[in-house]
């Protein structure tokens, strides 16, 4: 598999280059800011792009406003971004359109190499990957009036979360330390306290997590 | 009276008054060294009471020596009475093609040339009476003297009985004439005070100003200073922390066929860097996040009440940002609030409420804890009023026993 990094730190674009070896990824490009990476992406088509939210020549948002565009213009790249810190509204932004191949993790992950691996692996593939400090965000309830999420119960809110960050049934079992059965209860009383109508499974799963984003920024 | 000058702490009223104090001759030369300084201005009065065509050029003549008067007036009560009348601040020298017409409608200019035009003329009127006083007082009393040194058939007769009316008139005239001095110094004294000298309340409004200026710079700086050390830290050490713990998450996942004791330090140091990068975004966070600059409040308190170890219902309706050192002490509020909520509260919940309506940013933080915070007490809320303070901002902490606590901080924007 082909990735290319956007990356202005020298420091952190060596180590991610390692930890993509790692992963299995073949590193086609690097670059340090949001034109380069454009460019990388349309000559080598990778499957993955990895990208700081902050880079030259503004240092604000480039790399969310690269990734909108990658996703857009080539959809087979997905795009993990990784931010010194959380703005809901670059994941509500992301995730407006689509909610696979897309990945939101704050810097400081990627020292957990074997989960970054995972969200690596995940986004990839066509998954999600959102930073558990992005979702308890999100999670903030805004504003007055009632909220279908006021009617999860707390677990159901942290199963919610975690299907959020994209985890898999198996992966929220072992997080919580249940069985993938009570995980499979939880998420059905959540479609049912979501209305959300029944049908294929996947797709109800996407609709919840929108939803759940839905509920986040005002 | 304005500011008494090194003379003034000895007056004293009683012993002004005693013709032979040094306090009466003083005020006796305050009062007639006026004379000199309204003579011109006497003269053209009375040259105007006699050609009354002339008003205006007398009026105008008196206008345009305004100054020097002004100048020779201040010199004759510092050097006399020690009396520092201050000089009105200019911010252009008179000749400047900015300096004449904002004299010409400031208010002190028409202050000091009332001054010169009717209380100068005055003093200088008593400073004569006073002067006259001292001389008749002294010829009159001393009238058997001076018959007596006349010769002998130069004498009127009869005078040893005729003249004692004279001696008595004298004597009076002698003391009263220090208290006539004290009385017109007095006058002039407030007089000059009031009208030479800038208007007190414009000086303090404009002291004010300045001082509000100052602090907002300091304030300012100080903000840019924790603004370049949060940049230097992301961009140094933390960059560099988050690459080492990368790095050590490598050697952890890839270096399988280690002795146990190699990967147990491994993963000890790997620990260890992630706590750094946790330890560092704290202290970044506290200081001044890179999120407020970027975001604005919104983002960054959203951020701190993710955190909370309870959770926050939190509503931010902020139609325009505040200046920088404005929602740095807002942010500031929410996360010092925040923590010491959970810090003390034992609260379940917390409601984050910060609103913008005009000029005023008005934050409410309320949880359902134990309540019984003590406003005085803590250095965390003692902090927080000195922050809020520095804004000319406001605090309200509703902590009755037995919860729950309310805190409503308001904070002006309009600045």
């Amino acid at each position: 598999m082909r990735a290319v990094i956007a990356e202005d730190s020298v420091l952190l674009r060596i180590g991610l280059v390692k930890v993509l070896d790692m992963a299995g990824f073949d590193v086609a490009a690097e670059t340090e800011d949001a034109e380069g990476l454009l460019r990388a992406v349309e000559e080598h088509r990778p499957q993955l792009a990895l990208v700081d939210v902050r880079m030259p020549p503004g240092f604000t948002d480039e790399g969310v406003r690269a990734a909108l565009m990658i996703r857009q213009q080539w959809p087979d790249t997905a795009v993990l971004l990784l931010s010194q810190y959380v703005e809901e509204r670059y994941a509500a932004d992301l995730l407006a359109t689509q909610t696979g191949g897309i990945g939101y993790l704050l810097k400081q992950r990627v020292a957990d190499v074997e989960e970054f691996v995972d969200a690596l692996k995940r986004v990839a593939a066509g998954g999600t990957a959102l930073d558990p400090q992005v979702v308890a965000q999100l999670l903030l309830r805004r504003g007055g009036g009632t909220d279908p999420l006021e009617r999860l119960t707390p677990r159901e809110r942290e199963v919610l979360a975690l299907m959020a960050e994209g985890r898999s049934n198996a992966g929220i079992a072992a997080e919580l330390v249940v069985s993938e059965s009570a995980v499979a209860k939880h998420i059905n009383n959540i479609f049912a306290k979501l209305d959300l109508p029944v049908a294929d499974g996947d797709h109800r799963r996407v609709l919840a997590v929108l939803r759940f984003l839905d509920g986040g920024p005002a | 009276m304005a500011t008494p000058g090194p003379l003034r702490r000895a007056y004293h009223w009683s012993a002004a008054h005693a013709p032979w104090s040094a306090w009466a001759w003083r005020n006796t030369a305050l009062v007639a060294a006026s004379i000199p300084v309204a003579v011109p201005v006497m003269l053209a009065l009375a040259y105007t009471f006699s050609n009354p065509g002339h008003l205006l050029k007398t009026l105008g003549s008196v206008l345009l020596l305004r100054p020097l008067l002004t100048l020779l007036q201040r010199s004759r009560l510092w050097s006399l009475a020690g009396l520092d009348i201050p000089k009105i601040p200019w911010a252009h020298r008179w000749y400047h093609p900015h300096g004449i017409l904002p004299r010409l409608r400031a208010e002190s200019t028409w202050r000091q040339y009332g001054y010169h035009l009717l209380v100068s003329p005055l003093t200088a009127l008593g400073g004569a009476l006073v002067v006259l006083g001292w001389a008749a007082g002294a010829g009159c009393a001393l009238v058997y003297s001076w018959v007596w040194a006349l010769p002998e058939n130069y004498r009127p007769p009869g005078w040893t009985q005729q003249y004692t009316a004279f001696t008595v008139l004298g004597v009076v005239l002698l003391i009263a004439t220090p208290w006539a001095a004290a009385l017109i110094a007095h006058f002039d004294h407030r007089a000059a005070t009031a009208l030479l000298g800038p208007n007190r309340a414009k000086e303090l409004e404009r002291r004010v100003e300045d001082l509000a200026e100052s602090r907002a710079d300091i304030l300012d700086a100080a903000d840019l200073e924790r603004r370049r050390i949060e940049r230097d830290l992301h961009d140094g050490a933390q960059q560099r922390l988050v690459s080492l713990a990368m790095n050590l998450g490598i050697a952890r996942a890839t270096l399988t066929d280690l002795p146990p004791e190699a990967r147990a330090v491994i993963d000890e140091a790997h620990r260890e860097a992630k706590e750094a990068i946790e330890e560092l975004s704290n202290l970044v966070r506290g200081l001044h996040p890179a999120v407020l600059e970027d975001r604005g409040l919104d983002a960054a308190i959203s951020g701190i009440a993710a955190r909370a170890p309870f959770p926050v219902a939190l509503t931010v309706d902020l139609p325009q940002r505040p200046t920088p050192t404005v929602e740095a002490v807002a942010y500031f509020v929410v996360s010092e609030t925040l923590a010491n909520v959970a810090k003390h509260a034992r609260a379940t919940r917390c409601r984050v409420h910060v609103r913008r309506r005009a000029q005023l940013l008005t934050i409410t933080v309320e949880d359902d804890g134990v309540g019984g915070a003590d406003p005085a007490g803590g250095t965390g809320l003692l902090g927080l009023r000195k922050r809020v303070g520095s804004v000319d901002g406001t605090i309200r902490i509703n902590s009755p026993h037995g919860g729950p606590t309310v805190i409503t901080v308001e904070l002006p924007c309009g600045l």
